[in-house]
């Protein structure tokens, strides 16, 4: 729950501008006006939820966690797609602020969006793993390296916000572009050195909607919370799309395997 | 209305539910799988847990150590049965999530690396940095995907459960993008719902732990278990209860008091040396440390902040390099929202609720006395925490215990048939119109989110980490005269398509009840022990009386009726719960005896 900003010590106050829209009654998304007292360590999720406790119940908004890892509560602050739970009011001070739901995606009420889309962006691209070499429980676990881990450990780091499509001016445009989150969790099981399924999954690469859709703006990459890096994601995807481009006139295997640099096996 | 029709329903898809949805698709390819969730699945709070899970894999540990930890953490209100089994099936259950996928921290040679933490003897902590709840919820989520006979709906609120002929047949939703309603008939229905921790005012637990699936099986007559038993955690950050890991001091870091002391040596758990040091100070059991902070903080030794006391986690000697190859989120919390660098600066923290060791009564095949309903994770009461959870072995219960629930469930489903739907579509209709009488009541003068934090504050006044009677006596009468003015809500949003408010509403009954039965265990065990401890004459655990479970039942119109069951004691009868130098004292005499004989 937010802190009482009455009980606080500085209290200072910002008007929150915050975009509205109830399918059912609404023509039209509009901006309403809220005026909240803030304390210099409050987030602009503790000022959305200061609106929706004491001024109107009415707001609908996602969130959970509250530090940055739940992933419900990304939201163009000022303009920008950020989490509204590490983003703080003092940063915005006096406002007005304007809050809105994530850019590209279509509205369902208030701050929410649909995110339908995404969810089977990410179902499309085998997020699992498909083991090189089958091993039974009782063998215990894959040998992996820390370094053979770090190659592809940044890109398990996504918390799905979203952030970046919001930032991509390719999704924009085409709302069937894969996209960075959903490049980088290819990425990542790609990137595993116990995955043996990188052949299946470079062919969702070379679709018209794979890797050759990012026209290399790197915003996804400059607004993500945990710096992923989806924008480097894409980009080795798009070198190895290009190497199996070059290796299918040669007559050699298809994708990318493990072997570079692999002195570092257990 | 629209109806569904599935083998098996689940409701929540944090860990516990994603893993009995494996479980029961790998135990039958045929059943189908209804996963039900609030939210998208990684938003669970599964996601937040940070430290670690625990299995045992080290040559010098054993079962029986993580057996006698758990036990003796739990203050001997464990099930030993369930511990036993619990414990044999914890390491099996880490290396399958391995094989998932899970980016488990891993040693030079490319084993899977473990570290210490609070309570445990010996290192056994499985961890993926500090995000290793992030981690397995997102194996798990992603695996999910590779079976087509789960079925998800996420984002659907779950209202009620159907009960028909002495059985639970399916469950109620509210999708929660157009407000329908949707019954959803199965022959077996697992509740993975989670804790109840936001029914307190300073915790550490997001949003959506509002003890959903607690008070449904709760209001169709499942006891609530051992309900009094609420963790604090002791390093929390001041006024949003922000979680920083255990897994902060199993690296080494140390507590100390605004005079640079390292307090807990004072409170049975020293000396300070050598260091770190397996279950001694700042690796003892959260129960203890979290009692210390209290009476610190009675001391004067304090430091004083805008939002409360507060002691030091100082993290500065494990350098930056180590602070952010194992515990990068917690560096990234401290310097976002506290604006400090733990590699200079001592992070200020302060115990916040975590955890509900009670929960929903289950039998070590997960199954609830209700026949057809099964619970798994934080929401269900196994047996294996007794009165003081160890951190790391929540993970691991996700795991075994959620594949208990998918594999027993999936077995019951075969063996029975769901009542005409017709019938069952009644019961969903009168629901349907309960529930709705939130959004079109006229006249009403309450709002929800003035009644919830009333609540919240009462609890924490009433079951802190000391209790006095009168104070819960209070809290008791607080909560029965919230639930009076729960009949007169006034919602501001009478829509339905992502009305929050509604579902905030729903959520706030849930939690009403949930407070309720925790008061009321709490203010009937007239003793102390491990998460309840008494101030009030009742300050020493009592075993003659009070080594039983406390059975919370729901009465419609009074506060639960509280029973008592035994604890089951297979091996370990209770002792004296020692840690620090009185533990290795005790060990070591016991070691002696054995020769001698």
């Amino acid at each position: 729950m937010p802190p009482d900003p009455a009980a606080g010590a500085a209290t200072r106050e910002i008007v929150i501008e915050v975009l509205r829209y109830r399918s059912e009654t609404d023509l039209k998304p509009l901006l309403q006006a809220f005026r909240v007292p803030f304390t210099d360590d409050m987030s602009v999720l503790q000022g959305l939820q200061y609106i929706k406790d004491h001024l109107d119940g009415s707001l609908s908004f996602r969130w959970s966690c509250r530090m940055a890892i739940c992933g419900s509560c990304g939201m163009m602050i000022g303009a920008q797609p950020k989490l509204a739970c590490m983003t703080f009011l003092r940063d915005y001070y006096p406002g007005p602020l304007t809050v809105e739901p994530l850019a590209h995606f279509p509205i369902e009420r208030d701050l929410v969006v649909t995110v339908g889309g995404f969810v089977k962006k990410i179902e499309s691209i085998y997020p699992y793993l498909i083991p090189k070499t089958q091993r039974s429980l009782d063998e215990g676990e894959y040998l992996q390296t820390p370094l053979q881990l770090a190659r592809y450990e940044t890109f398990s780091d996504c918390i799905n916000c979203m952030l970046c499509y919001a930032a991509c001016p390719q999704f924009g445009e085409n709302p069937d572009f894969i996209g960075p989150g959903a490049m980088a969790l290819l990425q990542r099981y790609n990137g595993d050195s116990r995955d043996g399924a990188q052949a299946m999954r470079m062919d969702l690469v070379h679709t018209d909607n794979g890797a050759w859709s990012c026209t290399a703006v790197g915003n996804c990459s400059e607004v993500c919370p945990k710096q992923v890096d989806p924008a480097n994601a894409v980009n080795q995807n798009k070198t190895k799309s290009a190497l199996d481009f070059f290796l299918r006139f040669l007559g050699r295997p298809l994708y990318w395997e493990h072997t570079a640099s692999d002195g570092d096996k257990p | 209305m629209k109806v569904v029709q599935a083998d098996i329903a689940i409701v929540g898809a944090g860990g516990a539910g994603l893993r009995a949805a494996i479980a029961a698709a790998e135990a039958d390819a045929a059943l189908t799988i209804a996963l039900i969730s609030k939210v998208l699945p990684m938003r669970s709070h599964t996601v937040a847990a940070e430290g670690g899970s625990a299995g045992v894999v080290q040559g010098h540990d054993s079962l029986a150590d993580h057996f006698s930890d758990t036990v003796m953490g739990g203050d001997w209100l464990c099930d030993q049965n369930v511990v036993d089994y619990f414990v044999a099936h914890c390491t099996e259950e880490m290396v399958q999530l391995e094989h998932w996928g899970c980016p488990w921290s891993r040693k030079p040679d490319g084993h899977i690396d473990v570290r210490a933490f609070g309570g445990m003897k010996i290192e056994r902590t499985w961890y993926a940095a500090d995000k290793t709840g992030f981690h397995i919820l997102h194996t798990l989520f992603q695996t999910s995907i590779k079976y087509p006979s789960i079925q998800r709906f996420d984002e659907y609120f779950c209202v009620d459960l159907i009960v028909e002929d002495g059985r639970c047949q399916g469950v109620i939703v509210i999708e929660i993008a157009t407000g329908e309603f949707v019954l959803i008939a199965a022959k077996a229905v697992i509740i993975a719902t989670g804790g109840a921790g936001r029914v307190f005012l300073q915790n550490t637990n997001g949003g959506i732990v509002t003890g959903d699936g607690m008070a449904m099986a709760y209001h169709h007559g499942v006891p609530l278990r051992d309900m009094e038993f609420v963790q604090y955690h002791p390093t929390c950050m001041p006024g949003t209860g922000l979680l920083f890991t255990e897994g902060c001091r199993g690296e080494g870091g140390i507590l100390t008091n605004k005079n640079g002391y390292r307090y807990l040596q004072d409170y049975g758990l020293g000396p300070p040396d050598p260091w770190p040091r397996n279950k001694a100070m700042e690796l003892g059991p959260r129960d203890r440390i979290s009692q210390a902070f209290w009476h610190e903080e009675r001391k004067g030794h304090t430091i004083s902040t805008p939002h409360g006391e507060t002691v030091n986690l100082d993290l500065r000697h494990l350098g930056a390099s180590k602070l952010n190859e194992r515990l990068p989120q917690i560096c990234e919390l401290a310097k976002h929202f506290l604006g400090i660098d733990p590699a200079h600066q001592p992070i200020p923290v302060r115990p916040g609720v975590h955890y509900t060791m009670g929960g929903i009564l289950v039998n070590l095949e997960t199954a609830a006395p209700l026949p057809g309903l099964f619970a798994a994770g934080e929401c269900a009461s196994a047996g294996i925490h007794g009165a003081n959870r160890l951190g790391s072995n929540s993970l691991s219960e996700l795991g075994v215990f959620g594949k208990m629930a998918g594999t027993t469930a999936a077995s019951y489903a075969t063996g029975v048939v769901t009542a005409p739907i017709a019938t069952l579509e009644r019961q969903a209709q009168d629901v349907e119109r309960c529930a709705l009488s939130l959004i079109v009541a006229e006249g009403g003068r309450e709002r929800p989110a003035v009644l919830r934090d009333e609540m919240a504050r009462s609890m924490e006044g009433g079951c802190g980490i000391y209790r006095l009677g009168a104070e819960m006596l209070a809290a008791c009468d607080t909560i029965a005269n919230l639930k009076e003015r729960y009949r007169n809500l006034r919602l501001d949003d009478r829509s339905r398509v992502w009305n929050t408010e509604w579902l905030g509403a729903i959520e706030l009954g849930y939690q009403l009840d949930v407070a309720e039965a925790i008061v009321h265990s709490a203010i009937n065990r007239r003793e102390s022990r491990g998460a309840h401890q008494r101030l009030d004459g009742f300050e020493t655990r009592d075993d003659a009386s009070f080594l039983q479970h406390t059975l919370a039942r729901y009465r419609p119109d009074g506060p639960p009726q509280i029973d008592y069951s035994p604890v089951i004691i297979t091996r370990s009868p209770p002792g004296k719960r020692a840690y620090g130098a009185e533990a290795e004292r005790i060990e070591k005499a016991a070691k002696e005896a054995s020769h001698a004989a």
